[in-house]
């Protein structure tokens, strides 16, 4: 539509500069039908947009934005046409969520090479983040960011328990306190994540996350699965401390040197004489 | 035994203090060795400042009486806390109303066996003391009185005279915990577990479908670098459907076609790069399910088991013996993913019978 918007501008002065009714030329019916086609659609495209005219400046300026801070943080790694280098993947058809979630966590621009990209605190603004998502957006269709109805978390937390419990508790933890993966890499901890990162690392399989496309998991059940974090997030844990929710390993720990600790300096106290 | 408590007596503290010339100890209880090591004895005894000094005494006993005191405000606390954080059905207050009732309780109980062994360590008597054990044998009376006494029951009830009686009763004793034992067989599966062990829901033309809904799933939901949890079609209205889930839960994943190295024989198990995988590790049978769509490793959370799905599934690290049993798949008329027949081996951890 924009295109189309721009196009039928761009025609418009050509259109008027051959209105000459003078003379009859044997093409003029031609040129003459091309007119009121190219008139009435370009009008009718005016009419019609001419309420996003603006915004669609904005989005030409905003793409503009991107391409540069696209050439200047990110082209050295992933190439000048998103086209990917040896040293990182190709960004074509990566779609805005992607971008959002890699530069929107801090985990893009690379800070260096590792097991995998951590997250840091976030190199660019809000706008900078969006920019950059709309030009990366605009060389290939791709997963888009979620729209807002499916990140409040008013889903069915027992729903999405399930299918948490089934497609991101082996990776994850039951409780979202994450754990390890094979040579040095590491599933988060989901605690701290934003409702919109959680869905986009969902759809978009960051780094060596699987793809959890909507055919999988619909956007209601992603919305229950966000629903379920956050209520993990709000909930006190029962139980009392959980000492990181990692089951076995940080319980036994604790076990082994406060438990124990306490059992044999007891025992000591006992077994020792009075002065 | 009398001069035990002057710490005096040589043999303090040894396991056996003096037998008679008929009350020898009787072989096994004791070790008694001609060349043993001289017990010491005692160390002579040494007077606590609580025995010379009044004053710290009676410090003493006002410490323990503190624990004791103590305790009461711990059996109070706990009182009051559970009137003070009632349970409202709030995961924060059953927290809350554990929490505090814990800690009333524990310092109640503590307090009280803190303040016992303080007083006994301070203020009782310090005196070491051994008490002696004694021979198990009997005295050569009591034994002959209680073969008196057998024999006595023996003639009474006749139990050596009338066989009848007696055999029958062995009879019935021996026959009684038999009930149990086939109760106990029959837990076990009556069929021969073998074929059970071999064989999952999975047979030609059983559609792959989504972990939990049973949903099936078409070959072109699948995009690269998916991974789709997947169960049988009809395992939800199958009769066992933790028993039959356990042993035909499969992990979908799609790669570039041109990264699987396929073997000759398993051509067309895959489709269009989308595999199938038991989720049953070859170890001792935790769901492997931790499966990095980069590097196509899958992970065992349990012994870190690693398999490479780009070889077919076969392990690079870890204690698992076999590679992941691959489930032949392909499409049906409707798009579909179906599974070409069940696995072509047990799935799982090794079992006696299965030829490896």
């Amino acid at each position: 539509m924009r295109n189309g918007t721009k196009d039928s501008m761009a025609n418009k002065p050509k259109t008027s500069a051959r209105r000459d009714r003078g003379r009859r030329h044997p093409l003029a019916t031609v040129a003459l039908i091309m007119v009121g086609l190219i008139g009435t659609g370009g009008a009718y495209a005016l009419f019609t947009t001419s309420a996003t005219a603006e915004t669609s400046a904005a989005a030409d300026a905003q793409l503009d934005d991107g391409a540069k801070l696209f050439a200047a943080n990110c082209a050295t790694c992933h190439g000048m046409a998103l086209q990917g280098t040896t040293q990182a993947p190709s960004l074509i058809g990566v779609g805005a969520a992607a971008v959002d979630f890699q530069v929107g966590t801090g985990r893009m621009p690379l800070a260096a090479t590792g097991p995998q990209a951590e997250e840091k605190p976030v190199q660019f603004t809000e706008e900078q983040v969006a920019a950059l998502a709309a030009y990366v957006a605009s060389k290939g269709p791709g997963p888009a960011i979620p729209s807002e109805e499916y990140l409040q978390g008013d889903g069915n937390a027992a729903e999405g328990a399930e299918l948490f419990r089934i497609n991101c508790a082996m990776c994850h933890n039951v409780a979202g306190a994450g754990g390890a993966l094979t040579e040095g890499k590491f599933a988060p901890p989901l605690g701290d994540v934003t409702a919109v990162h959680a869905y986009e690392a969902m759809i978009t399989g960051p780094q060596n996350m699987p793809v959890f496309n909507d055919a999988n998991i619909s956007p209601e059940d992603k919305a229950n699965i966000i629903t379920y974090l956050k209520y993990l997030d709000e909930t006190p844990s029962v139980g009392g401390y959980g000492l990181g929710d990692l089951g076995p390993v940080s319980e036994g720990l604790f076990i082994w040197i406060f438990g124990l600790g306490a059992i044999v300096g007891i025992t000591i106290w006992l077994t020792a004489k009075s002065n | 035994m009398a001069n035990d408590h002057d710490g005096t007596n040589p043999r303090a503290g040894t396991t056996v203090e003096k037998y008679g010339e008929h009350n020898q100890p009787t072989a096994g209880t004791a070790v008694v060795s001609s060349d043993s090591v001289q017990n010491p004895g005692f160390e002579p005894f040494r007077a606590r400042v609580a025995d010379l000094d009044p004053a710290v005494a009676r410090a003493q006993e006002r410490r323990v009486s503190a624990w004791f005191v103590l305790s009461i405000i711990g059996s109070v606390f706990a009182i009051v806390a559970y009137i003070i954080f009632p349970i409202d059905g709030t995961p924060g207050s059953i927290r809350n109303n554990n929490f505090f009732l814990g800690i009333g309780i524990a310092l109640a109980l503590l307090a009280v066996g803190f303040g016992a062994v303080h007083w006994s360590k301070s203020l009782m008597d310090g005196h070491d003391l051994v008490e002696q054990r004694h021979g198990t044998r009997g005295t050569d009376a009591t034994r002959e009185k209680a073969i008196e006494v057998f024999e006595l029951g023996n003639k009474e009830s006749g139990f050596g005279r009338r066989t009848l009686i007696r055999r029958t009763l062995i009879g019935a004793l021996v026959v009684s915990p038999l009930p149990a034992v086939v109760l106990f067989r029959d837990l076990a599966p009556a069929e021969n577990p073998v074929p059970l062990l071999k064989q999952t829901m999975w047979a030609k033309g059983v559609r792959l479908t989504r972990d939990p809904s049973g949903t099936p799933i078409k070959a072109s939901d699948v995009t690269l670098g998916s991974a789709f949890h997947v169960i049988p079609d009809g395992l939800n209205e199958s009769e066992h459907k933790l028993e039959e889930k356990a042993k035909a839960a499969v992990l979908l994943m799609r790669l570039k076609p041109q990264d699987l190295h396929v073997s000759a024989g398993r051509e067309d198990w895959n489709y269009d790069g989308i595999i199938a995988y038991s989720k049953i590790c070859t170890h001792v049978g935790c769901p492997v399910a931790l499966y990095e769509q980069q590097t196509h490793h899958l992970l065992c959370p349990c012994h870190q088991s690693q398999f490479d799905i780009t070889h077919e599934a076969q392990v690079i690290f870890g204690p698992a013996k076999r590679p992941l049993p691959q489930l032949p798949i392909t499409v049906d008329s409707e798009g579909y993913l179906i599974a070409r027949s069940d696995f072509t081996e047990p799935v799982g951890p090794s079992f006696w019978e299965r030829k490896l």
